[in-house]
């Protein structure tokens, strides 16, 4: 899960991390009355889960409130990469004397969280590890053992030299770290950390991810969740269970399992169509399931056909069947569909499936051309 | 012989009350494995179709000499039902739960490995050791006997393999789902190493799909030590960047862990990567039957594993396919079709600012 930077900048500034006075606003009036409240300059920084934001003119500069009130008419309702904008962060301007990066990442390959830091903030990450990969330092920290003050402190000295920044530094590395446990995160991220005239060290972005797995114990980060940047298909299927992503074109995908489904999407693509979405029903085989992903999938629009792919093991294609049945009995789809059942009680469930007359295939690569055929052309 | 469970394989299994566990325990036990005992505290005493159900893990142990442990309880609860499992002394766990915090996972590797314990998942389907055992999830009814090595990352994409060799009478040795999560105990390259020194392994199978770089380790691993032929397939194609696809490990993030990626690096060492999980069978067959004829024609002298398996890349072999079928002869430009039709690095992570 994903929160916005407005957000991210609360959890720092409760764990001691400087953050410079902000507050979000989602109309240009509320905007004003911030700006007027932190009494000087200030940014306006759009509010969309997309990197890129400076570049595509969501980050401005304003010199006083009416500025700042004249920017936030003009970045709410932007369009940046697809989406709206429908917050701003209202914050106070930093005089930046040099910017860094600082970030934790759960890396797999160690299976450790390793915390990079580079004295080349304020630019992409990626481009700085592949352009100039000596500027960028890595530790893997003992999960068990945490993450201990001169470790910290070491990292702190690849930023900075005057030995009161790294005094600063090596605290939020330490408070960082922190955060990336108490809240779960997969990745947090502050590019750029900077240095201003006054010689502080300041926290002037702000990224955190939090890993789904373990929204269940962090329900006070749950909360921050912005439905309303979500496409609201995926909010509903999360809202049932499902996993479900959507894409762009014509055939629409039901299956069990997420690798399956993933091989399914491929698969369409490789035999000229194109997928609809990733939908993965899970073990499961509950009629009410399959409801709710079959609406799902008639929900969008562009979807021609219907690809329903099951390979039964645990899960018994007759339940399936029986589901794919009711939901269809209920929706009574207006798009043609195809059905591949296969595994345990297969052909039970493929005689109950005749009832409603629906076409089945037998093989995997079969119901995936079968149902480009039937989106029609240009699937 | 198999890998990682057999015939002395003694199981316990972990919420065997619960829906889940319950179902399977009884599954596994028609199966033909040696389910021991199960646990659930507080249900002490109880018994599950004929299987025992104990207070703790120590306890079970105790009364049973179970020397492995299946995990079908919640994900709040699954981090300490591992660390039980291995303070009673079980060798081999198998998580299947689904949903574990990473940070949990993040702690549970390092005490796993710390104590010589085989850790397999979390949200993984288990393995089966053909005519021998099963643990997990995995359906009994898809597997035959033979002498292929499956490994996955996945469940249902498993079965798909799975059943389409058992349907091309290619029989299994082992077959075993590593999991889908960021952090696992059980790597391609355990497994790979572990069918490599199984003599009825004859050939490997390996089921990868995006996100991380585990395919791309696993492919520097069989050029370095891996004899028998590998055919891979890796899921993931058409996913989007920046989407976790169900599994928590399925996710492109800053331009990596692309398919294309993960193809290239396996097309590099040799190792075909079929179009279809029904083209594995004939892929499969194809590259066993060359090895063969290019073991039996190469000299003692220059028998390096690496020489066999350079030679081993669909184009320079072409010509020297002498037995091929029918499948492999139309799988095989699918498998190259693939490797054309790779795509760019997609996006990589924009400037944060």
């Amino acid at each position: 899960m994903k929160v916005h930077e407005y957000q991210a900048k609360e959890i720092f500034a409760d764990a001691g991390i400087p953050v410079p006075p902000g507050e979000m606003a989602t109309t240009p009036a509320e905007a004003f009355e911030i700006a007027s409240g932190l009494n000087r300059a200030v940014m306006v920084k759009s509010q969309v889960h997309v990197g890129g934001r400076g570049k595509a003119g969501g980050i401005k500069y304003a010199e006083n409130a009416e500025a700042a009130n004249v920017l936030a008419q003009t970045i709410l309702g932007m369009d940046i990469k697809g989406l709206t904008v429908k917050k701003v962060l209202v914050t106070a301007a930093e005089d930046i004397t040099s910017e860094s990066y600082v970030g934790i990442i759960l890396d797999r390959a160690t299976k450790r969280p390793v915390i990079m830091v580079s004295p080349a903030g304020g630019v992409d990450i990626e481009e700085v590890a592949a352009k100039t990969p000596e500027k960028i330092f890595k530790l893997a920290v003992d999960p068990v053992l945490g993450l201990r003050t001169y470790q910290a402190r070491d990292l702190a000295f690849k930023l900075y030299h005057d030995i009161g920044q790294v005094r600063q530094a090596a605290d939020i590395i330490m408070k960082l770290y922190d955060v990336f446990w108490k809240i779960d995160a997969s990745l947090v991220e502050i590019n750029p950390l900077i240095t201003n005239t006054a010689a502080q060290v300041v926290a002037i972005d702000a990224k955190v991810n939090i890993d789904d797995n373990a929204l269940y114990r962090q329900k006070q980060v749950e909360v921050m969740r912005d439905l309303d940047a979500e496409e609201p298909s995926e909010v509903q299927a999360r809202e049932a269970d499902l996993s479900y992503v959507k894409l762009d074109g014509s055939i629409g995908c039901m299956v069990n399992g997420a690798g399956l489904a993933m091989t399914t999407m491929d698969l369409v693509k490789r035999y000229g169509g194109e997928p609809a979405n990733f939908l993965d029903i899970g073990g499961s085989s509950s009629p009410e399931k399959v409801i709710a992903a079959l609406k799902i999938i008639l929900g969008d629009p562009n979807v021609r056909s219907i690809l329903i792919n099951i390979f039964g093991g645990i899960t018994r294609c007759d339940d399936v069947a029986t589901g794919i049945v009711r939901a269809f009995k209920e929706l009574k789809p207006a798009v043609p569909a195809v059905v591949r059942l296969t595994g345990t009680n297969e052909e039970e469930g493929i005689r109950i499936l005749k009832s409603v007359n629906l076409p089945s295939a037998d093989t995997l690569d079969n119901v995936v051309k079968k149902a480009i055929e039937l989106a029609g052309k240009d699937a | 012989m198999s890998i990682f469970i057999d015939k002395k394989t003694k199981v316990l299994v972990q919420g065997i009350t619960g829906r889940d566990g319950s179902f399977h325990a009884r599954q596994m036990k028609s199966a033909g494995t040696k389910v021991v005992g199960g646990v659930t505290p507080g249900k002490g005493g109880a018994s599950v179709g004929g299987i025992p159900v104990f207070n703790s893990m120590a306890e079970a142990v105790e009364k049973t000499g179970a020397n492995t442990s299946v995990v079908y309880v919640p994900p709040a609860f699954a981090a300490d039902a591992i660390y039980e499992a291995v303070g009673a002394g079980i060798k081999t766990v198998v998580c299947v739960t689904e949903g574990i915090p990473a940070n949990d996972m993040m702690k549970v590797y390092p005490h796993v490995t710390k104590h010589g314990v085989r850790l397999i998942g979390p949200n993984c389907p288990g393995l089966i050791s053909v005519g021998q055992s099963k643990v997990g999830i995995m359906p009994a009814t898809i597997v035959k006997k033979g002498n292929v090595g499956v490994v996955s990352r996945s469940g249902t994409l498993t079965y798909e393999a799975i059943w389409a060799l058992t349907l091309a009478g290619m029989g299994q040795t082992t077959c075993i789902g590593i999991g889908g999560d960021q952090v696992i105990g059980t790597s391609f390259i355990d497994c790979l190493e572990a069918f490599e020194a199984d003599k009825s392994t004859k050939a490997i199978v390996m089921i990868g799909e995006i996100g991380g770089s585990d395919e791309e380790e696993a492919a520097a691993y069989i050029k370095k030590h891996v004899t028998k032929p590998v055919v891979a397939f890796i899921a993931g194609q058409a996913a989007p960047p920046g989407k976790r696809m169900g599994h928590a490990g399925a996710i492109i993030s800053g331009g990596t862990g692309t398919a294309a990626e993960k193809i290239a690096a396996l097309n590099k060492v040799g190792v075909p990567v079929a179009g279809s999980p029904t083209e594995i069978p004939g892929v499969l067959r194809e590259l066993m039957s060359r090895t063969k004829k290019k073991a039996a024609g190469r000299t003692t002298t220059a028998g390096k594993k690496t020489v066999t398996r350079k030679k081993a890349t669909p184009k320079k072999s072409a010509t020297g396919v002498k037995k091929t079928t029918a499948r492999a002869r139309a799988a095989k430009p699918a498998a190259r079709t693939r490797i054309r039709t790779r795509g760019k690095k997609t996006t990589a992570r924009k400037k944060q600012k």
